[in-house]
């Protein structure tokens, strides 16, 4: 059977390539000298799709929630072989809460047919809840952390799960749903320069209040119903200690705490 | 020369005349012979374009060294020698062979001109090399069937045992030989009989041999032995011919093409496409299936004479990892044999990743360039690695733990990840700024020499010293020197060895503007890679030096005078790095620097030069998780503890980072140290102001995590 799958994905400044620094008045990070990068769960999410597709038949679709700048995400998953993406994007949808950005993603979902929703377990800089919100507005079935996911000849999934310590958990599910997917559910395909090149003129749909047939109230910053006050560094607390000297002198000290600690016999 | 009263050609063979034997056995031997050719070369005609023809001079000295001349054959002695003298031998007793064949359809085709002291001269000249060939083979036959050294073995999952093919051809080669030698002396030997004056036969030979057994010969039994070896030599001759095409012996017949068509320019990699500048333009990426590659590589496959010093020498095979260079060509060419039947049409196309190589097998390849430096016929094995992995990075098929790093170099311009702005931070050590300012050329400040830093050894901890200790030596010498400091991108010297050319452009691009708008005149680095990519993969940028090149010069003017050394118990031994040295022959400037050293103690380790060990390997390789039995850098520590040394002196900031790491999973820390050149010769140099000299020996490096 061939699946039709939507996949919500969300471009985060990498953790790995930035220096994080809060910016002046508090309230955000520094990000003038940011690099983004697709949200690494989301990028797993993406491959799983494609490969669905690729076993089954289908399309799959990647869309975002964001301004001009997030379609570099959207043709790198372009590139990596995702057949179609749309950017939603509108003055009106600026300062959505979480529940808001869900509720943008499910106007798009009913004004389309999609039999499987994924979005990553989490975002590096998210909170791992607009998978679950889209699911209970769409009142599909919803399973978070899928590490697995086979589809069935009945048109039902089978999909497992981690749980903490290490245990699976397999779920038959019925489609249509939603899936928040975990890494190391696959090994994402590299995407290059020239993949991306080649993917550079095609037009990427933008759709707005008018496109979604939504009440721009119900949206945006003035229908949020979480607001973010306050973001900051932790204070280093009592015993957090950072290890100086030597990497000898370092890897010693380390293996001393851990021994301590009963960690090493 | 007396007619030949018993010519082959004039006898009668069952029912036929030898003539009309003869003929249609050279008939049917070239039309087979032909027909196979013919065969062989349409997978070459499905290939790559591949531009070859170029500097026919270069081309044809080249071909004189190393084919004629065999000059790579006595690096492995015994074997060397052999193959030299059946090689020549060979060479001589063609033309024997041809005027054989030629004596059977008839004897006026007899050569003319060859009569007289030319012919008699020729004559012990093919006879001695008739009786050294057989002696030769026989040797060979000892040694690959009784003795049967490791290098020919066939791993299992390579396939089945090359011996017998081996030892069939030698076989036929001693047919060869034995046939037309007892053929001379048997006519020698009837000639004599009919007092026409007996050719001399030259003393020792097989033919002098065999005339000297068959004098008593009954003359009816001398008759069929005559005619019957010629009859024999004939078949053998073609039997021989046709199953050259065959298998590994089809080298005798393309060597002289694969040499001659050699590439020619080292330290080089490949364009995606000969024939398609626009890159754009082109589909697919690199190779994926066979008639991906270009027809010279094609040819290469079908030249390899399966010899195995390639992988004798290759560092991965060496260590254990999936990777043999001598069987990325067998097993090509097989697959060529298969799906290109000398009998029916060709077979459908498999891709080559899955089919005959695996990833990890493309991906272990260091580029060190030892096969290449040891295949005695110029086999490509690094532009071909490149060209399965750029078909792999277009296919998206790149390990996970080299995506990061090249995602980095796409958006930071470095594998670390590291901020730009941070690319200069290694000049601002407190100690190192007091003593050394280095220039950066933004556009405000402008000098006469770049040091082209590269990645690693602006963010790594334990690297940076030897960006430190090289700005001191420039300082030093009194060079007009700065760095392009956030300006500087990676040199992706090992973003295009990993197959990813169109980042490898970027960065080159991106890197070439910056040295433009330095107003520049000539670069200077003390990374091997970083000057392999400046010096021949980039184009128009102003000519490079490595540091140590550098520093020779100085130290033979006497502008660097060095300290004797201070420990007397140190033993040095110099690791050649693989892009200085095989890649760019600089092998002798770091020891001369060293030997310049009063009090030097210095060892060579038996593979040195231009047989050097990898140390594993360098830019994206520190990423790459091979599966392996030991690392290559454990294993080159313990030679330079074989040769007896105790400080290993490198000049390249990647084989620091793995000998350093040798040298702890090998357990030798207190044993074995590694300097690199520039900080032995900023720690030697005798500085014009004792203070100094002071303060820069206190620099300690701080907290020192290496970031990999």
């Amino acid at each position: 059977m061939t699946v039709e799958i939507l996949v919500c994905v969300k471009r985060v400044p990498d953790t790995s390539e930035n220096e994080i620094e809060l910016n002046r008045a508090g309230n955000d990070i520094e990000r003038d000298d940011l690099v983004y990068s697709i949200n690494e769960w989301d990028n797993y999410a993406v491959e799983e799709a494609i490969q669905i597709v690729e076993k089954n038949g289908g399309n799959v679709t990647v869309a975002t929630v964001g301004s001009e700048d997030d379609e570099e995400v959207l043709r790198r998953e372009l590139a990596m072989g995702a057949n179609h993406s749309v950017l939603i994007s509108d003055d009106a949808f600026e300062g959505s809460d979480r529940a808001g950005v869900a509720s943008l993603l499910k106007a798009f979902v009913q004004k389309n047919k999609f039999d499987l929703i994924m979005t990553g377990a989490q975002a590096e800089d998210g909170a791992a809840e607009v998978g679950g919100m889209l699911a209970a507005m769409l009142d599909y079935p919803f399973a978070s952390l899928v590490d697995s996911i086979d589809v069935m000849d009945n048109g039902k999934l089978i999909v497992s799960r981690e749980i903490e310590g290490g245990n699976k958990e397999m779920n038959e599910m019925s489609l249509p749903c939603v899936l928040s997917i975990q890494t190391g559910i696959n090994e994402p395909r590299y995407v290059g320069m020239r993949g991306i090149r080649q993917v550079a003129s095609v037009e990427i749909p933008t759709l707005g209040v008018a496109e979604l047939g939504i009440e721009a109230s119900t949206v945006g910053k003035s229908a949020a119903k979480v607001q973010r006050t306050d973001y900051f560094v932790p204070a280093l607390g009592k015993g957090a200690e950072i290890l100086g000297g030597s990497r000898e002198e370092i890897i010693a000290r380390v293996i001393e705490l851990v021994k301590a600690k009963g960690g090493l016999k | 020369m007396a007619v030949n009263t018993y010519s082959p050609g004039q006898a009668t063979y069952w029912f036929l005349q030898g003539q009309v034997l003869f003929s249609i056995i050279t008939l049917l031997g070239i039309a087979c012979f032909s027909y196979i050719l013919a065969k062989r070369l349409v997978p070459l005609l499905h290939g790559a374009p591949d531009p070859r023809f170029d500097r026919p001079s270069t081309r044809i000295a080249k071909s004189l060294k190393f084919w004629l001349a065999q000059w790579k054959q006595p690096r492995f002695m015994f074997a060397g020698i052999l193959h030299i003298v059946i090689f020549l031998g060979f060479l001589a007793l063609s033309f024997r062979s041809l005027s054989l064949v030629l004596m059977g359809i008839s004897d006026r085709l007899v050569v003319q001109g060859f009569a007289g002291n030319v012919g008699e001269f020729y004559s012990m000249v093919k006879d001695y090399a008739a009786t050294l060939v057989f002696v030769a083979a026989a040797i060979a036959a000892i040694r690959r069937g009784i003795f049967k050294p490791a290098r020919y073995a066939v791993p299992e999952k390579y396939g089945k045992d090359h011996t017998a093919e081996a030892i069939f051809v030698l076989g036929l080669i001693a047919l060869l030989l034995l046939s037309e030698s007892v053929f001379d002396a048997s006519g020698v030997v009837l000639h004599a009989r009919q007092g026409q004056g007996a050719e001399a036969l030259a003393p020792l030979t097989l033919a002098w041999m065999f005339s000297k057994a068959l004098v008593s010969c009954p003359h009816s039994l001398l008759v069929n032995l005559h005619l019957g070896t010629f009859l024999i030599h004939e078949l053998t001759f073609f039997a021989f011919l046709c199953f050259l095409p065959l298998g590994k012996h089809f080298h005798v017949v393309t060597s002289i093409f694969n040499v001659y068509f050699a590439k020619l320019d080292r330290g080089t990699v490949k364009p995606v496409r000969w024939d398609v500048a626009n890159l754009d333009e082109v589909k697919s990426f690199g190779v994926k299936k066979f008639e991906d590659f270009t027809w010279k590589h094609m040819l290469d496959f079908y030249s390899c004479a399966d010899c195995g010093r390639c992988s004798d020498n290759c560092p991965s095979n060496a260590v254990g990892r999936p990777l043999s260079p001598r069987f990325l060509s067998i097993k090509a060419r097989n697959y060529s044999f298969e799906h290109y039947p000398v009998f029916g049409s060709a077979k459908e196309s498999q891709p080559l990743i899955g089919g005959i190589y695996s990833e990890d097998e493309i991906w272990s390849c260091t580029t060190c360039g030892a096969c290449e430096e040891e295949c005695p016929l110029m086999v490509d094995y690094i532009d071909k690695i490149v060209d399965l992995r750029r078909g792999m990075i277009d296919a998206g098929n790149v390990p996970q733990s080299m995506q990061k790093p090249l995602k980095a170099l796409e958006s930071r311009g470095n594998p670390y990840g590291k901020m730009e702005k941070k690319k200069a931070d290694w000049t601002k050590d407190k100690e190192f700024q007091e003593t050394c300012k280095v220039k950066i050329l933004d556009g405000k400040q402008r000098a006469d020499t770049l040091y082209f830093v590269d990645s690693i050894t602006s963010y790594d901890d334990r690297i940076q010293a030897i960006g430190r200790a090289t700005a001191r030596i420039l300082d030093y010498v009194g060079e007009d020197f700065g760095i392009l400091g956030a300006a500087e991108k990676d040199s992706g010297h090992d973003v295009r060895r990993f197959g990813e050319e169109t980042l490898y452009m970027e960065l080159r691009d991106h890197n070439v503007e910056a040295i433009k708008a330095s107003g520049v005149t000539r670069i200077v680095t003390s990374d091997p890679h970083a000057f392999n990519a400046l010096k021949n993969d980039y184009k128009d940028v102003p000519p490079v030096e490595h540091i140590s090149q550098l520093i020779a010069r100085q130290v033979k003017v006497g502008n660097i005078a060095l300290n004797p050394v201070e420990n007397p118990d140190a033993v040095y031994t110099y690791h050649d790095p693989c892009y200085l040295g095989r890649h760019n022959q600089v092998y002798d400037e770091p020891r001369n620097v060293l030997d310049a050293i009063p009090g030097m103690k210095r060892v060579e380790m038996d593979r040195s030069r231009d047989h050097s060990f990898c140390c594993g390997g360098g830019g994206l390789m520190l990423f790459y998780e091979p599966t392996e039995d030991q690392r290559m850098g454990v294993k080159r520590v313990q030679m330079a503890a074989a040769a007896g040394a105790n400080v290993i002196v490198t000049a390249c900031p990647f084989c620091m980072v793995n000998m350093e790491d040798a040298i702890k999973v090998a357990g030798m820390e207190g044993k074995m140290t590694a300097i690199d050149l520039t900080e032995l010769v900023d720690k030697q140099m005798v500085r014009r102001n004792p203070e100094f000299y002071v303060s820069s020996r206190t620099e300690k490096t701080k907290q020192c995590v290496v970031i990999r």
